[in-house]
Parts: structure tokens; C-alpha cells; sequence
């Protein structure tokens, strides 16, 4: 394969060079998986009603996609072409695993709100996008921060939108009551404040999502397209 | 109105290329809305028609006023009602019903105007006219009880989700007011639906007779209810034609709105036929569910698909729906034989929700913004239609040649 060659010249590059920092800085902004590439949004839909089981969401995803890019990585001169996308499969199906029991054990509660999402995670398509256009091409350590930078930049956008969505949709985040108890009409509720029932439904998560696309390129003029 | 025109004049300089530059926008917006400007033709020659965006919304507005002023009526008659005052003077039925439906006109002009007056500082653009009639429009299909904070926050979604995200007048896909409804709806459902919140002073509950229950006829329809009634006030076709029943401030009389209807089509403003297959689509509907009632499962569901179907004309917000919100001309269908498509199944699905989902007794709002959405495929295929058939007739042509 032609990144062998490349692996060979770059080989005493810097573990935080200048390019390696920008596999985990572009991600953020200029390449994020769900405003710019929109991949991984049934997830930031289903699951950021509540703050907690989006950080929860975002920390596998992160672990899924880091051991996930790594191994693929190693793996990447034995693995046959035809056979790829199989052996992708095997691995982050393992990976989720792992993560889904783990959640069982530790977090059941929290488990349970994400239900299926966890499972669903094999099918995130930053995953498998990332396994593709990145791992099999590149060494580990690079795949490895290339998996940090995207599922900072998957985990960062989760969380904005359940912060808006829990906090204006249940007047709570992390479940603590901020705004005062809306049944026993404290707080805020007193002066007439109802919570905003659209916020919890799913179309709301798309909204906010847009809403941070808007600001993103209203900054980054680099993103409009023609 | 010298005055002003006086002292537009003396702010001109400036505004166009002085320090208060920024406010230009306002300038021309207040300019546009009370004179005619002296705009003139910068390059070519173009016919210039006087019907322009300002008199096309005053249109709408003019057509709208007999329902405002009945609507502020029928909220104090029916407000009057519940609280047993059965002796109130039209003076006092229309003092109450202006309580409620100024400040809501008000609240939706100044936070409206104002996202529309900063966007237009933001590009650069000058302030246009179509947030007048949206304006007016909100505050009819509310609830008289809804809190003024709520109208606020759903005017200001409606504007910058439902209209400048698309780049502003023009170029929305969905109807602003209705947006404005709809996210009301469902962020504030207790405040929008129910038995409660169609009469003014109900939900507060303060001096009204004991045992009243506010229940729409199209909510005691879905409820199985044969001949609704609100105290000895029966809610049959008469009184909903001429608006004597519950409903949002404007859309109860289906008498006061057809006026409205005969000035937008006597205008050209309002498409007439829209109109008209909306009405033929919500009476094909209706027939349908009259002929097929008697194998709907539930008694409730039986009562309300065999309700006669011209009652689906005037009750609830169907009349108001397809005369103002159907035929908005920006987020209709734009192609003639659309607009009859687009029409008909406005009235169909306004119909099928209604008697269909028990969680919506009203459909309208939801069949409206559906149609909105699939404008544009109706246009897509209407055109390609007549591009094919314009290719067949090319080719007729090529080939006897």
C-alpha cells in the first residue's frame, strides 16, 4: 500500500507535531462529524433530552471509535480488501459489547435511558467512516488521535444541544432542578415560566443542531458552499 | 403626517451616508409603511406596477378586519358567558375581547418586527412588509388565555426558524404564522389544547359558574358527544356559521372570514383556487367518512365520522386556515394546476387528522404546514409534466416536417 511509504519517511515525526495536532483540531470545527459531514445523527437525536446519557453517549462513542481506529490500524496490512467492512464489523460489535456491559454493571440506570443507542452505536456512521477513510490508511498513533479529534468533535455537539435541551425542555441539568420545581410551581415557575414541551421532542434536537450549524458557518465563511 | 414626512426628511442625510448608518433599515421601514417612497428604476427599463408588497399585505389585513372585529366580540361574548353574565352589552363583550387580542398584536408586532429589523441591519437589507399581515395573523389563531410571554417566544421561532434561516420573505418554505401556532402547540400544550383554554378567563377559573366545561364542538365530537351544547348555548351549524362558538380569536366565524374571502379573491390577492379545492377536498372527505361510519370501531368514532359534512366547513379553524394560511403565496404551490392539487389535499388531510387522531380534534394548522412542505414536489411534477407534454408536441411537430 502507497502509506506504507509514506509511514517510512515520517516515521521521526513528533508525537504532537504540527499535522498530528490537526487530526484532533479539525474535527472540532472546520470537519465535525455531525455539522459538516452529518453523519451520527440519529443518536444526537435520540438520546440528548437529558445531559447525562449524552456524556455518557459521548464518552463510548470516544472509547469505541479510539480502541476501535487503533486496532483497525494495526491490523490494517492483514486485513483483505474484500473482507474489510466484515472485519470492521467484528471489532466495533466486540467494542460495543464491551461498552454495553460495562454500562450494565456501572450505570445501569443510565443504561437503560440509552436502550438501544448503545447497541446502535455499531451503526454510527462516524465509526465506520472513520475505520474507512482514516485507520486502514494510517498508523495507530495517528488513528488514535484522529479518534480523539472526531469523537470530541461527535461529544461536543451532543452535549451543547442536551444542555439547551434539558435545561429550556425539564428547567434541570443533570437532573437538579435550576429554574425551580415546576410542579410545586417554585423558582421561576412561580412568576408563570412553563417548560418548553418541543424541547423534549426529537425535531427540537434537529433544530438546535441547525441553529449550531447557522453560528458555526456564520464564523467559518470557509464552510459556505456556492 | 407633514410632520413626519418633515422629519423622515431630516433624518435622510444621516442615515443614508451619515454616522447613524445602521439604522437605515428602520428609516425605510417606517418610510415604506406611511409614503409612498420616490424609488425610481436605477438601470433598464422596467414597468413599474403599484401593486407592490405594502399594498398587497394591507389587502390581506383589510380582508382580515371583519374577523378581528367579530373575533374581539365573540372572545367577550363567550368570556361573558362563563361567568354567567348573561346581560352583557356588545359594548362589553368587545371591551373584554380587546383586552385579550391587543396586547397579543402588539407583542407579536414589536418581537416579530424586531428580529425582521435586526436581520435586515445584519444583511444589509432594507426591512419589507411581510411580517404585517403574519403579525396579525398569530394573534388570531391563539387562544385568548395563552400568556403573552408565550406569543412572544412562538413569534420569534416562527420568524427565525420558519423565515430568515431561508433568507427572509420569500423565501420560506412553511407559513410563518402557522409556525408560530405549531410551535406553541407543542412546547405548550396545556395552554393550546383542551377544554379550557378556548374561552377567555376560563383557565384561571375566577367567577366562573360552577360546573362550566368550555369543550369545543370539535373536541365534544371526538368525544362522542351527538349535538354539542355549552350550557344552553347549543354549538349546531347555525352558530358556528355565524361564529358564536368557542375557538382561537379569529377563526370561529366562518361568515366573518368568507367575507374576508370574497375581498381577497375579488382583489386577486388570495388564490380562488386553493379556495375552492380546499373546500372540495375537506367536503370529499367529509362525505367519505359520512358513507363509511358505520364501520368505524368505537361508538365515539362512529358519532363523529357520521357528523354531516358540511359541519367540517365551519367549525374549528378550517375557514380561517384555507382563506389566510392555504394561500399564503409564498409557501403554497406557485404552478396553476398545483395549486388545485395542493388546495384539494389541504382539505383532505385537514379532515382525515381531524377525525382520525384523537390527539388532534383540529387539523388544520397540521394539514397546512404538511402541504407547505410538499409544495414544491407538486410544483416539480406539474412542471415536468407540461415539459414532457411540450417535448411530445416538439417532436409531432419535428417529425411531420
Amino acid at each position: 500500500m502507497s502509506t506504507e511509504t509514506q509511514e517510512v519517511v515520517k516515521s521521526n515525526e513528533p508525537l504532537f507535531s504540527k499535522k498530528n495536532r490537526r487530526l484532533m483540531s479539525t474535527p472540532l470545527n472546520d470537519d465535525n462529524p455531525i455539522t459538516v459531514q452529518v453523519l451520527g445523527i440519529c443518536s444526537a437525536l435520540a438520546i440528548t433530552v437529558k445531559l447525562e446519557p449524552a456524556i455518557v453517549m459521548s464518552i463510548s462513542v470516544f472509547f469505541v471509535l479510539a480502541a476501535g481506529n487503533v486496532i483497525i490500524s494495526l491490523m490494517r496490512n492483514l486485513i483483505p480488501n474484500r473482507i474489510r467492512i466484515i472485519v470492521q464489523l467484528v471489532v466495533v460489535a466486540s467494542l460495543v459489547i464491551l461498552v454495553d456491559q460495562t454500562l450494565k454493571a456501572f450505570l445501569y440506570d443510565v443504561s437503560k435511558q440509552l436502550s438501544v443507542f448503545v447497541g446502535l452505536i455499531i451503526t454510527n456512521c462516524i465509526i465506520m467512516g472513520r475505520f474507512e477513510a482514516f485507520a486502514l490508511g494510517n498508523t495507530p498513533w495517528k488513528s488514535f488521535l484522529d479518534a480523539v479529534g472526531n469523537a470530541a468533535g461527535y461529544g461536543w455537539i451532543l452535549i451543547t444541544v442536551a444542555f439547551f435541551r434539558e435545561l429550556l425542555g425539564s428547567g434541570q441539568l443533570f437532573g437538579i432542578d435550576l429554574l425551580g420545581n415546576a410542579t410545586e410551581g417554585t423558582g421561576v415557575y412561580a412568576l408563570g415560566y412553563v417548560n418548553n414541551g418541543m424541547m423534549l421532542l426529537p425535531p427540537m434536537a434537529l433544530i438546535v443542531v441547525a441553529l449550531i450549524i447557522w453560528v458555526q458557518r456564520s464564523r467559518n465563511k470557509e464552510l459556505i458552499e456556492e | 403626517m407633514k410632520f413626519i414626512q418633515n422629519l423622515l426628511d431630516k433624518a435622510r442625510p444621516a442615515v443614508t451616508t451619515g454616522k447613524l448608518k445602521p439604522l437605515y433599515p428602520l428609516h425605510n421601514a417606517i418610510e415604506t409603511l406611511m409614503f409612498v417612497p420616490a424609488h425610481t428604476t436605477h438601470s433598464g427599463s422596467h414597468v413599474r406596477d403599484s401593486i407592490d408588497l405594502k399594498r398587497t399585505m394591507f389587502t390581506v389585513i383589510i380582508a382580515l378586519l371583519p374577523a378581528v372585529l367579530f373575533g374581539m366580540w365573540n372572545t367577550g361574548y363567550w368570556h361573558n358567558i362563563a361567568i354567567g353574565n348573561e346581560s352583557a352589552t356588545l359594548i362589553d363583550n368587545v371591551l373584554y375581547g380587546a383586552t385579550k387580542l391587543l396586547p397579543m398584536i402588539i407583542v407579536t408586532y414589536v418581537f416579530g418586527l424586531g428580529v425582521e429589523i435586526f436581520f435586515s441591519y445584519v444583511r444589509k437589507h432594507p426591512v419589507n412588509e411581510g411580517f404585517l399581515v403574519s403579525g396579525m395573523l398569530i394573534p388570531l389563531i391563539m387562544p385568548a388565555d395563552i400568556p403573552l410571554w408565550m406569543v412572544a417566544v412562538s413569534t420569534v421561532f416562527a420568524v427565525l426558524i420558519g423565515k430568515e434561516v431561508f433568507g427572509g420573505t420569500g423565501m420560506n418554505i412553511l407559513n410563518p404564522a402557522l409556525t408560530a401556532r405549531a410551535f406553541a402547540f407543542f412546547a405548550y400544550p396545556t395552554f393550546m389544547s383542551g377544554d379550557k383554554v378556548w374561552i377567555g378567563g376560563l383557565t384561571s377559573g375566577e367567577g366562573v359558574v360552577d360546573g362550566f366545561s368550555g369543550a369545543t364542538a370539535l373536541g365534544q365530537y371526538a368525544a362522542g358527544v351527538d349535538a354539542p351544547m355549552i350550557g344552553s348555548h347549543a354549538l349546531d351549524f347555525n352558530n358556528a356559521f355565524l361564529g358564536l362558538i368557542p375557538g382561537s380569536m379569529g377563526e370561529t366565524s366562518a361568515l366573518a372570514i368568507l367575507i374576508g374571502a370574497l375581498y381577497l379573491i375579488y382583489t386577486g390577492i388570495g388564490s380562488w383556487k386553493i379556495m375552492l379545492s380546499g373546500v372540495l377536498g375537506a367536503i370529499v372527505m367529509g362525505l367519505t367518512f359520512n358513507a363509511f361510519a358505520e364501520y368505524a370501531i368505537s361508538p365515539e368514532q362512529i358519532s363523529f365520522m357520521s357528523m354531516p359534512w358540511y359541519y367540517h366547513l365551519v367549525y374549528g379553524g378550517f375557514a380561517f386556515g384555507i382563506v389566510f394560511m392555504s394561500t399564503d403565496p409564498v409557501s403554497a404551490a406557485q404552478t396553476e394546476r398545483g395549486k388545485w392539487i395542493y388546495g384539494f389535499l389541504v382539505g383532505i388531510f385537514c379532515i382525515m387528522i381531524r377525525v382520525f387522531n384523537p390527539a388532534y380534534p383540529e387539523g388544520v394548522m397540521l394539514a397546512i404546514l404538511f402541504m407547505n412542505v410538499m409544495a414544491p414536489l407538486i410544483d416539480h411534477y406539474v412542471i415536468q409534466s407540461n415539459v414532457k407534454k411540450r417535448n411530445k408536441r416538439a417532436e409531432l411537430a419535428t417529425a411531420k416536417a
